[in-house]
């Protein structure tokens, strides 16, 4: 009895979770496409600040860390296909993988680490010097100050990344192609490029913008909640990152199947 | 202007609290607390630590909701209106908070002009002239620029008082002015509420446990206790009070060391019960 009052309990907290997110992300969904017609303008100038913050100053780390994936996906792809004397699809293998999972998938990892965690932080801090509160009793909406930006930074940023990541995996994986496979640089990026399919770029991209929503959703949850004291930042940031991982995946994984099934018919 | 000629018409006070109760989850932290606050008169809220005066303050200007009981602030129960009236209610009072709460990635100059940006349609230069004279008031002329991690405590301060001043508030509220100064600093901020007070006829609220800035600035004060109102009168009738209660803070008696502690213990186990 017990243990099945326990998995209700937490399957509760977990369900109010998500609708603590879909609440936050509703109100700068309100913010953004409602208030600029009540006379509310949107804060473009800090939402293009943020912009440069999440997606330019990201770009050397994810460049790296993307080419580093082509290249690994690369050759455990040719480790497997080399079998059947398939070598050549090592560039259908990389730019699929890439465009459809990987590259949506390392970017949102990316953001996190440094986006997600520094809205938790930002907003945290805030929290607990009373600047919220500040806010609140100016009449400014934090949501609409803080938040609202952020959005809107994060879902045509994350997008933008993910371009970006899928074209530096294939590069990685060109490598391996030039140097092991006997591509020529030219004809890995034409083979990879013939093997794409719009869907499969624009399911990568559809996923990415949810995932942008999602991790701002995630930080800046976790930063209004901050309670008193300087270690709750520290928490609260840890949480934003463990909780931002799982929720894009779980993301992914509805998007994915909904794609797989959109796509049967 | 309408409004506060038919409100000085039926009534003196800005502020009337009724019955107040405010828990946070299971624990009550206010008991029926009921005071007015008339116009133009500077209020203290005294109490030791945990006695509840913050919360009450924070109450006052809608940072926490009430349990039950009403809070009218020039005419309107704000445990009851919505968001958007508490917001135009939210641009007629100023508050101060303990650590100041600047904005750390703005300028002095932004963080004051802030409210004005977001809530008026004036012109730039209208603002920056404005701005000039809050910063002058609160005697930080010239510190536009700054960023606030470049203040001292005391600036700080002030620049939060300016811009709690940048709407030309009714009502200016003050979390524990003083707290965390030298004694001349924090005389100094006394002295800025006493300007304020002479010059604009301002209703102010101040929440502190400094008995000499109190004594200083108050018109009336409020005495709290662990949720509950001991004393409310003038500066006068406080001094003259008998009440053992009353005679115990204004005096600065220790409470008895071993009953503290057993009290203490008492609580900690009471709270462990309850979370189980």
């Amino acid at each position: 009895m017990q243990f099945l009052s326990q998995v209700g309990g937490s399957v509760t907290n977990g369900l109010a979770y998500v609708g603590s997110l879909a609440s936050l992300g509703g109100q700068a969904a309100y913010y953004t496409f409602v208030a600029p017609f009540q006379g509310k303008p949107v804060r473009f100038q800090r939402a293009v600040s943020q912009a440069l913050d999440v997606g330019v100053r990201a770009l050397p780390i994810l460049s790296l860390i993307t080419f580093f994936i082509g290249l690994i996906l690369a050759l455990q792809a040719a480790y497997e296909l080399r079998r059947f004397g398939a070598i050549s699809y090592v560039a259908t293998a990389v730019a699929i993988s890439m465009s459809r999972e990987l590259g949506p998938l390392i970017t949102a990892i990316v953001v996190i680490g440094r986006s997600g965690s520094a809205f938790a932080a930002e907003i945290g801090t805030m929290k607990v010097t009373e600047e919220i509160d500040a806010l609140e009793t100016m009449a400014i909406s934090p949501v609409h100050f803080l938040v609202t930006p952020k959005f809107i930074a994060m879902a045509i940023m994350l997008p933008c990344l993910t371009i970006w990541a899928n074209s530096m995996g294939i590069l990685g994986g060109s490598l391996f192609g030039v140097a092991q496979a006997d591509f020529t640089f030219t004809r890995y990026i034409s083979a990879s490029i013939d093997s794409l399919f719009l869907r499969d770029i624009v399911s990568g991209l559809v996923k990415s913008v949810m995932f942008g929503i999602t991790i701002t959703a995630v930080g800046c949850l976790e930063g209004l909640s901050t309670g008193a004291g300087a270690e709750q930042v520290g928490r609260s940031t840890t949480r934003a990152v463990v909780m931002s991982i799982f929720m894009v995946v779980l993301v992914d994984l509805v998007f994915t199947a909904l794609f797989f099934f959109i796509s049967e018919h | 202007m309408e409004a506060t000629l038919t409100d000085s018409l039926e009534t003196t006070a800005t502020i009337s609290v009724r019955d107040l109760r405010v828990n946070y989850g299971e624990r009550e932290i206010l008991h029926g607390i009921t005071f007015d606050v008339n116009r133009g008169e500077t209020l203290v809220i005294l109490g030791g630590s945990g006695s509840g005066k913050s919360t009450l303050l924070r109450t006052l200007v809608g940072l926490e909701k009430p349990t039950s009981g009403q809070i009218w602030i020039k005419g309107q129960d704000i445990a009851t209106i919505s968001s958007s009236a508490m917001d135009e209610i939210r641009k007629k009072i100023g508050m101060s908070f303990q650590g100041g709460a600047l904005f750390g990635s703005m300028t002095v100059g932004e963080n004051v002009a802030l409210p004005l940006r977001e809530h008026t349609r004036l012109e730039e230069s209208t603002i920056e002239i404005m701005l000039r004279l809050k910063l002058e008031q609160v005697g930080l002329q010239g510190f536009e620029y700054y960023m606030p991690s470049q203040l001292s405590g005391g600036m700080k301060k002030r620049a939060a008082v300016a811009r709690a001043l940048a709407m030309d508030p009714e009502i200016l509220f003050f979390d524990e002015p003083s707290a965390g100064l030298d004694p001349i600093i924090a005389a100094g901020i006394d002295q800025l509420i006493l300007e304020l007070k002479q010059a604009f006829r301002m209703t102010i609220i101040v929440v502190t446990h400094e008995l000499a800035s109190a004594y200083l600035i108050a018109d009336r004060m409020v005495l709290i206790d662990k949720g509950n109102i001991v004393a409310i009168g003038t500066t006068e009738e406080m001094r003259a009070s008998t009440q053992p209660r009353v005679r115990q803070f204004l005096d600065r008696v220790a409470e008895p060391e071993v009953a503290r502690e057993l009290d203490y213990l008492q609580m900690l186990t009471e709270e462990r019960r309850r979370s189980r």
